[in-house]
């Protein structure tokens, strides 16, 4: 078992190591975001695996979906995804309105601008559990007011 | 429809594998990163010092734990705290003559889960954010202290061990006048 609070504590450090460590490197910080969601990617590829490997296997893409908004978020963030949306195309957004690695930031629009590296880790761990159901996408978030966030998962038709 | 639960599964280990894999992504970044074991080693340790300086407050907090009289106590309450963020419970011993200084060793180790080091790695330190934390951590109750791995069981000792050792007490700089 490992506590919350450790895990909290590790994201923060991973995402001020990563945007901070060597600050010639990333003039605009895309390089920083993408380790950052690399980093995410590997470890939502090979958790979900560890998560449903008691599971049937699933009927359609949005059960999938509904899986990840379900057992997915609560494993990860003890909550599940307040709303999920889709307009049947291949679009999916993920509601969650108090997202638990900005609940500790901050309860208005104060800081606003710090909190997209808090929400890239997230968008990595999705986009890898769904490549590893064998969905491609690209996931990007917003937030408007925190600590309430929105995840848009596009999915990649092959 | 039907599923059988995930929630059923426990979710305290589902939640150890998460951090256990997450960190697992980390150090493979930064060994992507640096190239060098060595540098490696000191970034986990200086992470492991924020996350140190951090969780202190968190640990006092839930336990409200009074100040370490003495290094019997300091081992105690690392050991607790082991217990309480990761769920092991490390065994305190070799203590040396002075008691000063003592070993924690682990028997299982959630962090090492899923890991194997390969030959090119034989100088990474992986669990070296430990040391950190716990350095990070009693710095912040003025203890200054340093631990390093004597023994890894990713590198094939027979378990992994800790050492603490007790550098000095650290003095508050109290202002003028109070006290």
């Amino acid at each position: 078992m490992a506590d919350d609070a450790l895990f909290d504590f590790l994201h923060m450090e991973i995402v001020s190591h990563v945007t901070k460590s060597d600050p010639g490197l990333l003039q605009d910080g895309d390089e920083a975001m993408s380790k950052l969601e690399q980093i995410g990617y590997s470890t939502g590829y090979r958790f979900i695996e560890r998560l449903t490997k008691d599971l049937s296997r699933f009927k359609d893409e949005l059960e999938v979906m509904k899986a990840i908004c379900k057992d997915f978020w609560s494993a990860v963030f003890k909550k599940q995804v307040d709303n999920l949306r889709t307009n049947h195309q291949g679009v999916y957004v993920l509601q969650d309105n108090k997202f638990r690695f900005l609940a500790s930031i901050s309860n208005s629009r104060q800081y606003l601008e710090l909190a997209p590296k808090y929400l890239v880790f997230t968008c990595g761990l999705l986009r890898g559990a769904l490549a590893s159901l064998g969905l491609t996408c690209i996931v990007t978030a917003e937030v408007t007011t925190m600590p309430a966030c929105k995840f848009q998962v596009h999915l990649q038709r092959a | 429809m039907a599923r059988p639960g995930v929630r059923v599964a426990d979710s305290k280990k589902i939640n150890s594998e998460l951090f256990t894999l997450t960190y697992g992504a980390l150090v493979s970044q930064l060994l992507k990163d640096y190239e060098n074991a060595e540098d490696v080693n000191r970034q986990l340790d200086r992470m492991g010092y924020n996350i140190g300086v951090r969780i202190i407050e968190d640990f006092l907090a839930r336990t409200s734990t009074a100040r370490c009289t003495d290094m019997k106590d300091t081992a105690e309450k690392i050991q607790s705290a082991f217990k309480m963020y990761l769920g092991v419970n490390p065994t305190v011993t070799s203590w040396s003559p002075a008691s000063d200084e003592f070993s924690l060793l682990f028997d299982q180790n959630p962090m090492t889960e899923f890991v194997e080091l390969p030959e090119s790695c034989l100088s990474l330190k992986y669990c070296n954010l430990f040391c950190g934390i716990i350095r990070g951590a009693c710095e912040m109750v003025q203890l200054e202290v340093t631990s390093w791995f004597v023994q890894d069981s990713l590198k094939g000792d027979p378990t992994t061990e800790l050492r603490v050792k007790f550098v000095k007490k650290l003095e508050d700089a109290m202002p003028a006048g109070e006290d």
